[in-house]
């Protein structure tokens, strides 16, 4: 890049002055303008009462909670669509791929215009879409729709039996007992596992054809149906090619997951949102808020990391 | 061997006819609910009619396309924005023809697209029309062409940085790209509304659009650093090596030789990038600007309009489709004609 020894230094010296100057320049903007607004940089406030009630939460919480324990509700909140995001959209994306690989031309077309649909529109208006079509459509409470036994869906969400053997029943205007989806986390999770999973079918349909031919013959050779085939011998061999691309997928759906503030979803980000609207800690929040998708980022590419050697330990 | 062969292929044949079978009645089912609500469709007619119609209310959109499309642009400089698009459709349309790939098509795209339009929708020599009044398709345009434009070279010159530099500038460059890569939009969106202003000297204040454009830009300039440090690591070492024995330095090797293939190889995921930073763009609804989204989204909360968030939602879809979709052909058209 530079000729000599002497031009690397000399621009590495230039760019590290450079560097240093702005952060001078940006933090001192930042203390004057903290001095003008009578704020101080810290994280004490984490220990403040929030006072905001957050709809959905994996523990227990309330207004009353310091907005350390708020923000770690938002977090688990965050895990836990993910997590379903994730799983759901690695369950949807295996079957799509599916169909778009085997040979029935009517299949093949419908579930490749359904790819070209989702694909190419914004992910943030599906979500309104879903969130629209669960509370326009959906019957209301007391007309809700037993579509299994015990599981109702209604205006107000999903209401499903929990492992722990209690059942929801209604109970004068809503229901008790049992697990409770809310109609934001469902529309939030149809949409992240239809947008995701588009973008996953075409990753695995790749890995799949980047297979050679001769391994479907030997698989047919020996007998094997052609669900046998793809299980037994083509999929191992092509998620040597499926694993990187589909890590930067979970990492996407992951932050994708952002969008929850849209819709109004308690999520990490609607609640570093509302602590941010109450104190004013902008700098702070959205340090943390960086920080914390950073390392869930850095959690998910391990994961998968750890995988992807294995395999190829396997094809080896 | 023969007969179970024989069985398997009567299971076959069945299974994949009741396979037709059921996406043909889907089909069925999905063209007869379109027909329907077309056929009770309202066109002309209040609110009021729509609702007891059942079908998809044109009226809706005849009332709020204006806004949907062009939000608080004044009404008698409309002719800008609508020029604008136009620019926009004519040169993606000039781009399917292998015809007009030239540095022409480019110089259009970038001079006049990137550059040229915002101060023509400001309003250069004429009319001044506050970046704050922009709203709907041209805001959407103007964020996502205006943001892919500037950080094209952006995105060059991190991947060299990445690629080649020295230790300092190296790691600075890998930093921000995987920062970046590593948080969701709606964070770096976030900062550029709240947490930008903190920065800037005191009393000094930018546009929030400007800032949102800042985020995008460095948003999508690390994915395209990405995108183009593959084209990079894909040109052969050969084509260096020649560089350097014509007596080529670093950056003459680069820009004659190395770049123009590198980029050239890497332009279908580079459309790709393009494609999702212009769906990513919906996103400055969160921090409150009027785009193509937010318009959709606030014209449904007219109190005399309530409950036609599906046609506004359906409206826009399609809208937004027809840009991806014709940008997915052609990042496809130039795929097949490089092979």
């Amino acid at each position: 890049m530079f000729r000599t020894k002497k031009g690397q230094l000399l621009a590495q010296i230039l760019w590290g002055l450079f560097l240093f100057t702005l952060f001078f320049f940006l933090l001192s903007n930042m203390f004057a303008n903290f001095k003008v607004q009578q704020l101080s940089f810290g994280y004490s406030f984490l220990q403040e009462e929030a006072g905001f009630e957050i709809g959905d939460s994996l523990w227990s919480y309330s207004a009353s909670d310091s907005y350390l324990k708020a923000l770690w509700t938002g977090i688990g909140n965050t895990l836990k669509i993910a997590f379903i995001g994730n799983i759901g959209a690695l369950i949807l994306g295996l079957f799509l791929s599916i169909c778009l690989l085997v040979p029935h031309k009517l299949l093949q077309f419908l579930s490749e215009s359904f790819l070209q649909v989702i694909r190419n529109i914004p992910l943030l208006l599906q979500l309104f879409v879903w969130y629209a079509l669960i509370s326009e459509l959906l019957p209301p409470i007391r007309q809700s729709w037993e579509f299994l036994p015990n599981v109702f869906l209604n205006k107000r969400g999903l209401y499903l039996p929990w492992f722990d053997g209690s059942l929801p029943v209604l109970k004068g205007l809503n229901f008790q007992g049992g697990a409770h989806l809310s109609p934001e986390l469902l529309a939030l999770c149809l949409g992240l596992i239809i947008y995701t999973s588009v973008f996953m079918a075409e990753i695995i349909k790749a890995g799949v054809l980047s297979v050679e031919k001769g391994q479907w013959e030997a698989g047919h050779s020996l007998g094997f149906s052609y669900a046998q085939t793809l299980r037994l011998i083509i999929f191992p061999q092509s998620l040597r090619v499926i694993i990187p691309p589909l890590t930067s997928q979970f990492m996407n759906l992951t932050k994708n997951s952002s969008l929850a503030v849209a819709i109004g979803y308690p999520d990490f980000v609607s609640i570093v949102n509302t602590s941010l609207n109450q104190t004013g800690r902008a700098v702070e929040l959205i340090f943390l808020l960086m920080l914390t998708y950073l390392f869930l980022n850095l959690c998910i590419s391990w994961i998968m990391n750890y995988f992807y050697r294995r395999v190829l330990k396997w094809n080896l | 061997m023969e007969l179970i062969n024989k069985n398997r292929q009567k299971r076959k044949k069945l299974f994949s006819l009741f396979v037709s079978f059921l996406l043909i009645s889907f089909l069925g089912l999905l063209g007869f609910f379109i027909l329907k609500s077309l056929w009770l469709g309202t066109w002309t007619g209040e609110a009021q009619t729509c609702r007891t119609s059942g079908g998809f209310c044109f009226s809706f959109l005849r009332e709020k396309w204006r806004y949907i499309l062009f939000g608080s642009y004044p009404d008698s400089l409309l002719w800008r924005p609508i020029l604008f698009i136009f620019s926009v459709i004519l040169g993606i349309f000039f781009s399917f023809f292998r015809f007009f790939w030239k540095k022409a098509l480019i110089f259009y795209y970038w001079i006049f697209l990137v550059l040229f339009s915002p101060l023509f929708l400001w309003g250069i020599g004429g009319e001044k029309v506050e970046i704050s009044l922009w709203g709907g398709l041209p805001l959407t345009l103007f964020l996502s062409f205006v943001g892919i434009g500037l950080s094209y070279p952006l995105g060059i010159f991190l991947a060299l940085m990445r690629r080649d530099g020295p230790f300092l500038l190296k790691y600075s460059s890998i930093f921000l790209i995987e920062l970046v890569r590593g948080v969701p939009l709606i964070s770096l969106l976030f900062m550029a509304s709240v947490m930008a202003p903190f920065f800037f000297p005191t009393g000094m204040e930018i546009n929030k659009t400007l800032r949102a454009l800042g985020a995008i830009v460095i948003f999508s300039a690390a994915y395209m650093a990405e995108v183009i440090r593959g084209g990079l690591n894909a040109v052969t070492q050969g084509q260096r090596e020649a560089a350097h024995s014509l007596g080529f330095g670093y950056w003459k090797m680069n820009f004659l030789i190395v770049l123009p293939q590198a980029l050239k190889i890497v332009i279908p995921p580079t459309v790709n990038t393009a494609i999702s930073l212009f769906k990513d763009t919906s996103l400055v609804i969160i921090i409150a600007l009027l785009d193509l989204m937010s318009t959709a989204k606030l014209a449904v909360s007219d109190p005399l309009w309530l409950g036609m968030s599906f046609e506004s939602y359906v409206f826009v879809a399609l809208i937004y489709f027809a840009f991806s979709f014709s940008f997915s052909q052609l990042s496809k058209k130039v795929e097949r004609s490089l092979s």
